[in-house]
Parts: structure tokens; C-alpha cells; sequence
């Protein structure tokens, strides 16, 4: 049993949470993540460390409501308990200091690239970011952002807040301007890690991205987390979760994660009665 | 030969059959197959053994249950006595009893066997597992003295279980340690309900529990820490069970496509999840109309038998070789017959064709036939030439074997594995290459059976009984 330390909402439907998990606060590394389960029938869930107090032994995630879980998880409060966390799950990231890097987070994945962010800062790169959102209330953890980047960037698809376009706009205004980039990590919806993965192509600019297809056990056993990369098949618990974005076979993972759609919104319109449409 | 018993008669009575449920109702439900003896059945089929001097059917048991013993209880009716008499040597009766292979093991030398039928061992294992169970209240003995030394075991499957009973015997503070959210190992997560109801398990390990063994879950091993963060902790040996879980794929095209499962992901889904209860039970998984599995075993078996209950129209087993090499319990494969399973034998699959949305439509085929013997001394199929064909399927269950897991050897330096990553024990003790550090069940042996891991986990715990009172550690 895990308790829910913390509850906080970041944006209409984006939260925060700090829950109690203090084994995980304290061999968790950047870009690891966990799998969670409310209760006795609840899904695992796979979701992004997004900090960790080794101290208080807690850890901190974000996550966007989409489905059953996310929303379920959404209406608990602090002070209640979940039955399962497993983790720290996946490869660390690799980090070096590589010169100047480019963090770009899209939507709930600015948190899942906060955590790097702060490692590559703290490891000597120079530290751009780039976040976004389709709209200024659906920003998050601008003021973090900030504070783990030389430089940040903000960027909305309306423009009611920053700069009015998509993230990958923002980048293709600093390659155009020559700005020297050593690396770049983008992570959010798969839209968006793939337009920014065939931008740097041409340049060769190395681009991390971080894939969140769907995973049960996210301990190598069951291979439903794998993607193509390379024209190779991973297993992105154990072999990921970041990758080379050149390599990645988007379509496929894209793919992938529609293959319980019909299923999902079954369950999802289940609970929204449950909750009296709430 | 050693026939000194009473009643030279009884060899005559044929071996009782189990009720069971019809086929037609059972594939509508994920209950028990086989509804168990009744007290009356149990009683005459008991009364069958010949109570040998020397039994043969102790020696074909990799845990050496006293059969006869056993055996006679129920036959007297002694049923609790019974149970109590197997749980000296095994941990598992109630599992045992369902999903032992019996025939290749206690029952294959069985001396009934010779000139008919064997006694029914393992139903009998299982009807006096069963009635203790059903009576609630079962006894546990004592507990030992503590030794005061610690033993972590990672993983919960059969082996580990095991082992972890063996050794709270003998005092020790014992640990396991589970990556799962549940306890089990392949009890738990991949033999079906049909074939292995789950309170089964759940009350084999809440007994473990009372006897005192604590068990961690959500605990990945190699990664939450390490097994030498274990030694740092203070455990002054460590037995690695963590099983043969890897999923192997064919390496083929389209093999990602939508609706294409490896086995252990389709069994977890409706086994440990629940997902043949969604939507009570929020995992979700694809019922498939048309669902073809591939491979010969009793994973495909379970696959398939799994695929009917979740509403299959058509459910087919793909294997490249013939029935008689079919590696898959007579059992099953007869139980699998009978609930409408189609068999495509001496048939490989080639490639997997999808549509627009990347979802598997169908499995384009080669025949094949059977060649000269192989290593494995079954003769080995090649294909047919231009014989391709095409199976439609919505959904695909590739069966076809699993491999060692990286994640605890990758972990450990200096354990030592063989090439293809399975753990390498010195001797039958499952010593590994790391003092302290043993080993056993399928991460040894690659994937086996129940009662070959649960044997090797009774082996390392007098190993390592023996290692800890030498007083050097
Ligand atoms: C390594 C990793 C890290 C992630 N980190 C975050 C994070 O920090 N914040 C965040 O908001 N989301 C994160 N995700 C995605 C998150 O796991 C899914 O949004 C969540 O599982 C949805 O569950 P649901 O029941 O609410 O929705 P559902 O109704 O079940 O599904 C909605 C969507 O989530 C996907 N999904 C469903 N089940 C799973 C599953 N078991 N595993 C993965 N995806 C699934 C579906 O493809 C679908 O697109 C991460 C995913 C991975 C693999
Ligand atoms: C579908 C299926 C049907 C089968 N049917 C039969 C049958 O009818 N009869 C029979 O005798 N045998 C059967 N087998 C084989 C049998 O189940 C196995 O041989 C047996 O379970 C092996 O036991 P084990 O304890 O070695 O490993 P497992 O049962 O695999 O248990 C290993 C445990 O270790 C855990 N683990 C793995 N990695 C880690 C880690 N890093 N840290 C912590 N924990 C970890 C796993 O989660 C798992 O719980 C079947 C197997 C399958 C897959
Ligand atoms: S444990 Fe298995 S092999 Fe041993 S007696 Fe029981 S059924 Fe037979
Ligand atoms: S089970 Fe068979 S071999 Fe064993 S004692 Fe009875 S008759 Fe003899
Ligand atoms: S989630 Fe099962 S192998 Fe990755």
C-alpha cells in the first residue's frame, strides 16, 4: 500500500501527485518510471517519475486524465492508499554533459522531461527548453522548467500564451538560426515526438524520445510494450523507455495504442455513470 | 514382486475417472475443468494402490511424496491426516494434485501401471489438498526455533515458495522478493483458472505466510536493488528463482501488428488481471472471433482453451510438426479436442498480413513434413515448397517457448550463466558461480515443469541449510 501524500491540480485536466514510496524515492534515477495500481481490480499503469524526495521518501508524478484509471486516480485524495507501486522500472537516463542540449516536453510530457532537464542542467549542459500546450490553462510547471533551464521557451498551438505554433516551429527558428545543438530530447503525444524526430534528421542532431505504449508487467515478460527501432523489435520496459528518434517506427506505435480503444471508452462511459456524469 | 498385499484382487478395478465438467457448458466459463473426486471415489480409488514395499512410484516424484502413505489415509479416510502427511514433503499438494505431468512422472512407474492402469496419484493428491482446504481451518505446525540468520528468495513462483517453506523450517528469517503485484510466479499469471483456480494458490500462499515466511512484492530484483544490496542488507544467502519468463517471438514479418500477443501477455491479461472479468475488472483484452495460436505445447493449449472461453468463433493451433510430437500433456490436448479446438498441424507461419489500421487479418502459412531426427531426437520439419496458404485470424497467441530473463544475472557480476542466459548451478544443490548465491526452477533448467522447480527448490534449501551451519558466514 502506497498513501497518497499529495494532491494537486496542475491544469484542467493534468495532476499532481506525491505518494509514499520510499525504496523507490531512493534508488530512483531520471527517466525511470513506475507501474501503478489503484486497487484489487484496477490496470497497471505505467507513469513517469517526475521527482523524488529520498528523504521524506516520497515520489512525485504527473499525469493527464484519459482513460479509467487516470480519471479514477484523479478523484483520490491525499491521505488515501494505493494498493500497488512497483518500480524504479526502465533504463536511466543517459546523462552526460553533452554541450548544449534542447529539452522539449508537449503537453503531460513536460513532466516526463522535467526530471531530465534537471539532470542534464546539473550535469553541465547548457539547458534550453521548449514546452507546450494547445492553450495557456493546459501549461504546466512552467516555473520548474525554468528553473532547470538556461533558457526557457514557451509555446502554445492558439497563441494565448508565448509563442503562438507547435514546439517544433520553435526548433526549426533556432536551427535556422544557427544556434549550435548537440542534443535534443522531445517528449509528448506521438504526433508531435515524430515531426520533431523528421525534423533533426536532416541535421543530424541526435534526438531522444521517450515511448509510452502500452505495458502490463514492464519487467520483460509479456512484450506488449514492444515498438520497432532500427527495424528491430524492443521491448521498451526493459530496452527503453527512451530511444533514438531517428529509428523509431512511429506508425507502429501509434498503432499499438489504439488497440483497446473501443474497449477503453466501454470502461470510461462505465465510470462517468458511475460518478453521475461527472 | 513385492505384491504382499491382502487383497491381490483389487488390481482388477478399473481407475476411477474424475467428473468433470461437459464441454459444451465449460467453454462458456473459466471454472475448473475437472470437479475432483468425491470422498466415495476417493476412498475406492485409494483402495487400488497395493501398498508396495518398495514403491516405484516415489522414485518417479521429484519431491518424493510417500505415496503409499498418502494413499492409505484416504483409503482409511483419514483425509486430514493425509494432506498432512503430503505437506512433509510437498508445498503445493493442491497444485501438484492439478497440473503435475503424473503420467511421465509418479504414475508412469506406478507398478499398476505395468499391467493396466495406475493409481490415480495425482487426483488423489489433489482430492486430499482439496478437503483440508474446504474445511478452513488448516493446521500449521509450530514454528521453528529462529536461527537468527536471514535468506532472501527472488521470485514467488513454485520454486521459490518452496524453498521459502523448507527454510523457515530450519528457523531462518526467510524474505521473498516478487516483481509482481501477486505471488505465484506462472501459478498465478499463466496457467488458467480452468486448469488451476487462483484461491488455490492464494490459500497455498496465505499458509506460507501463517507459517511465516514474509513476502515483498513490487519488488523487481536488478533494479529496486541488486542481489548484492541484498548481502549489504544483511541476508546471508540468496536464492534466485526468478523463472524462464521471457517471451519468445518468431522473428517474422508483420509479428507487431495489432492483435498479435506473445502467450505470456494474453495469459496475464486474463489470469493474473482478470481480464476475462473487464469490464468489472478494468485490463482489458481482445476477445477475438477468429483467433489462431501457434505452437504445441501446454502454453498453446491454455492459450487456445483461454481463447474459446473469451467468445472465439474459431480457435486453431498452428504446429509445425505432427500430434505424436506434440509437446502439450495427452490431457490437454484431449481436453482442448473436445471443446471444438481445430489442430493445423505440420503448418508454420511465414508472415502475419494487416490492414490500413495495422491489425492482423490473417497468417499466411507453409506446410511442412517431417524429416530425419533432430538433436532433440523428434523428426524435424521442412517445409513444402510453393505450399503457402492463408489462415484468417483476428488474433494471433505466438506460443512457441520463452527464455531466461536478463534483468537479475545482468545485475549480479560474477554469477554465471550459459550462452542462451539461463543461471549455471555446480551441482544438483543449485550452487551457482557466486558464493551464497543459489539457484533453481526454470532460470536453471529453462522452462519446465511445477514439480521439477519445487524439487529444486527443497534441494537448495538443504544446501543452503548446510553453507549456513557450517558457521563461516
Ligand atoms: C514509460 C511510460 C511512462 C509514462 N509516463 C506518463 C506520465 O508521466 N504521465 C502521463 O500522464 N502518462 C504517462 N504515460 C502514459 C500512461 O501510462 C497512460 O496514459 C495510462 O496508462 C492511461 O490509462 P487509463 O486507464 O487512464 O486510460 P485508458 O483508457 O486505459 O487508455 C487511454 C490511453 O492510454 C494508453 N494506455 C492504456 N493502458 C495503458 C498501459 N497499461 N500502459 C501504457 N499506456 C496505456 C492507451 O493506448 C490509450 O491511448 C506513460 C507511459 C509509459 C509507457
Ligand atoms: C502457461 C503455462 C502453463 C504451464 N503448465 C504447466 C503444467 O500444467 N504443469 C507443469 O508442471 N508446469 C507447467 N508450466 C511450467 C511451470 O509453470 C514452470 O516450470 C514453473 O512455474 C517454474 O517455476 P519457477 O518458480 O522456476 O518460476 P516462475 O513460476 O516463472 O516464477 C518466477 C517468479 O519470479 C518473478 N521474477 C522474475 N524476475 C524477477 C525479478 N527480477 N525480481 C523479483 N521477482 C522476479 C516472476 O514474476 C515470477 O513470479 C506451465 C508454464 C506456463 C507458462
Ligand atoms: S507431486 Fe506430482 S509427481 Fe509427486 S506424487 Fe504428487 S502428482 Fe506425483
Ligand atoms: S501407487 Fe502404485 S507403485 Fe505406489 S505403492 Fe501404490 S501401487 Fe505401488
Ligand atoms: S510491459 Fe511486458 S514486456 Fe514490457
Amino acid at each position: 500500500m502506497n498513501r497518497i501524500v499529495e494532491r494537486q491540480d496542475l491544469s484542467e485536466n493534468v495532476v499532481r501527485m506525491v505518494l509514499e514510496a520510499p525504496e523507490i524515492a531512493r534508488k530512483r534515477r531520471a527517466g525511470q518510471f513506475i507501474i501503478l495500481k489503484i486497487d484489487e481490480k484496477g490496470e497497471r499503469i505505467p507513469l513517469t517519475i517526475v521527482d523524488s524526495d529520498a528523504r521524506e521518501g516520497t515520489i512525485t508524478i504527473i499525469f493527464q486524465v484519459v482513460g479509467k484509471t487516470t480519471a479514477v486516480l484523479a478523484r483520490m485524495n491525499a491521505g488515501e492508499s494505493l494498493s500497488d507501486v512497483q518500480g524504479p522500472l526502465g533504463n536511466p537516463t543517459e546523462i552526460e554533459n553533452f554541450g548544449r542540449v534542447v529539452c522539449i516536453g508537449g503537453g503531460v510530457g513536460v513532466g516526463v522531461v522535467y526530471p531530465l532537464a534537471a539532470a542534464l542542467k546539473k550535469a553541465g549542459n547548457h539547458v534550453t527548453s521548449i514546452i507546450g500546450a494547445r492553450c495557456k490553462s493546459l501549461l504546466i510547471l512552467e516555473q520548474e522548467m525554468k528553473q532547470v533551464s538556461d533558457r526557457l521557451i514557451v509555446a502554445t498551438d492558439d497563441g494565448s500564451y508565448g509563442f503562438h505554433g507547435f514546439v517544433s516551429a520553435v526548433l526549426q527558428n533556432m536551427i535556422d538560426a544557427g544556434e549550435k545543438i548537440d542534443r535534443v530530447y522531445a517528449i509528448g503525444p506521438v504526433p508531435m515526438m515524430r515531426v520533431l524526430a523528421n525534423l533533426t534528421r536532416p541535421y543530424g542532431i541526435k534526438t531522444i524520445v521517450s515511448l509510452n505504449p502500452i505495458m502490463v508487467d514492464a519487467t520483460g515478460m509479456c512484450g506488449a510494450c514492444r515498438v520497432s527501432v532500427g527495424g528491430k523489435t524492443k521491448f521498451t520496459c526493459v530496452d527503453g523507455p527512451e530511444f533514438d528518434g531517428h529509428e523509431v517506427d512511429f506508425n507502429l506505435l501509434s498503432n499499438r495504442l489504439r488497440m483497446y480503444s473501443e474497449q477503453e471508452k466501454q470502461t470510461m462511459e462505465a465510470h462517468r455513470c458511475e460518478c453521475h456524469g461527472k | 514382486m513385492e505384491n504382499n498385499s491382502a487383497k491381490p484382487k483389487k488390481e482388477k478395478i478399473p481407475r476411477h475417472a474424475m467428473p468433470e465438467q461437459e464441454p459444451q457448458l465449460r467453454i462458456r466459463n473459466f471454472d475448473e475443468v475437472p470437479l475432483g473426486y468425491t470422498e466415495k471415489l476417493a476412498i475406492a480409488e485409494a483402495q487400488r494402490c497395493i501398498q508396495c514395499k518398495k514403491p516405484s512410484c516415489v522414485a518417479g516424484c521429484p519431491v518424493d511424496v510417500d505415496i503409499p502413505g498418502f494413499v492409505k489415509l484416504i483409503a482409511e479416510g483419514r483425509f486430514i491426516e493425509a494432506a498432512l502427511k503430503l505437506k512433509e514433503t510437498n508445498a503445493l499438494p493442491a497444485v501438484c494434485g492439478r497440473v503435475c505431468p503424473q503420467e511421465d512422472q509418479c504414475e508412469k512407474v506406478c507398478i499398476l501401471a505395468k499391467k493396466g492402469e495406475a493409481v490415480a496419484i495425482g487426483r488423489l493428491e489433489r482430492f486430499a489438498a482439496d478437503f483440508e482446504r474446504n474445511l478452513g481451518d488448516v493446521a500449521v505446525p509450530a514454528r521453528a526455533k529462529p536461527n537468527g540468520k536471514r535468506v532472501a528468495v527472488v521470485g514467488a513462483g513454485p520454486s521459490g515458495l518452496t524453498i521459502a517453506r523448507d527454510l523457515v523450517g530450519y528457523g531462518y528469517d526467510v524474505t521473498i522478493f516478487e516483481a509482481l503485484h501477486k505471488p505465484g510466479g506462472v501459478l498465478v499469471y499463466g496457467i488458467p483458472e480452468f486448469r488451476l483456480p487462483k484461491a488455490i494458490v492464494d490459500a497455498e500462499v496465505d499458509y506460507l505466510r501463517k507459517l511465516g515466511v514474509k513476502i515483498e512484492t513490487n519488488v523487481v530484483v536488478g533494479r529496486m536493488k541488486t542481489v548484492d544490496e541484498l548481502f549489504a542488507e544483511g541476508y546471508n544467502a540468496v536464492y534466485i528463482a526468478v523463472g524462464a519468463g521471457a517471451p519468445v517471438f518468431m522473428d517474422i514479418p508483420g509479428e507487431n501488428l495489432s492483435g498479435i500477443y506473445s502467450a505470456n501477455e494474453y495469459l496475464t491479461r486474463s489470469n493474473l488481471m482478470k481480464a476475462y472479468r473487464f469490464p468489472e475488472y478494468d485490463t482489458p483484452i481482445v476477445r477475438g472471433r477468429q483467433v489462431v495460436v501457434i505452437g504445441g505445447g501446454n502454453v498453446a493449449m491454455d492459450s487456445v482453451r483461454t481463447a474459446l472461453r473469451l467468445g472465439a468463433e474459431a480457435a486453431t493451433i498452428i504446429y509445425r510438426r505432427s500430434e505424436a510430437e506434440m509437446p502439450a500433456r495427452a490431457e490437454e490436448v484431449h481436453h482442448a479436442k473436445e471443446e471444438g479446438v481445430k489442430f493445423q498441424l505440420l503448418t508454420n507461419p511465414v508472415e502475419y498480413i494487416g490492414n490500413e489500421q495495422g491489425w492482423v487479418t490473417g497468417v499466411r502459412c507453409q506446410r511442412m513434413e517431417l524429416g530425419e531426427p533432430d538433436a532433440s531426437g523428434r523428426r524435424r520439419p521442412v517445409a513444402v515448397a510453393g505450399s503457402e496458404f492463408v489462415i484468417p485470424a483476428d488474433t494471433v497467441v505466438v506460443a512457441v517457448g520463452t527464455m531466461a530473463n536478463p534483468i537479475v544475472p545482468a545485475t549480479t557480476p560474477g554469477l554465471d550463466t550459459n550462452p542462451r542466459g539461463y543461471i549455471l548451478t555446480k551441482d544438483d544443490s543449485g550452487k551457482t558461480s557466486r558464493e551464497g548465491v543459489y539457484a533453481g526452477g526454470d532460470i536453471v533448467t529453462g522452462s519446465a515443469t511445477v514439480i521439477l522447480a519445487m524439487g529444486a527448490g527443497r534441494q537448495a534449501a538443504r544446501a543452503i541449510h548446510e553453507y549456513l551451519s557450517r558457521g563461516e558466514v
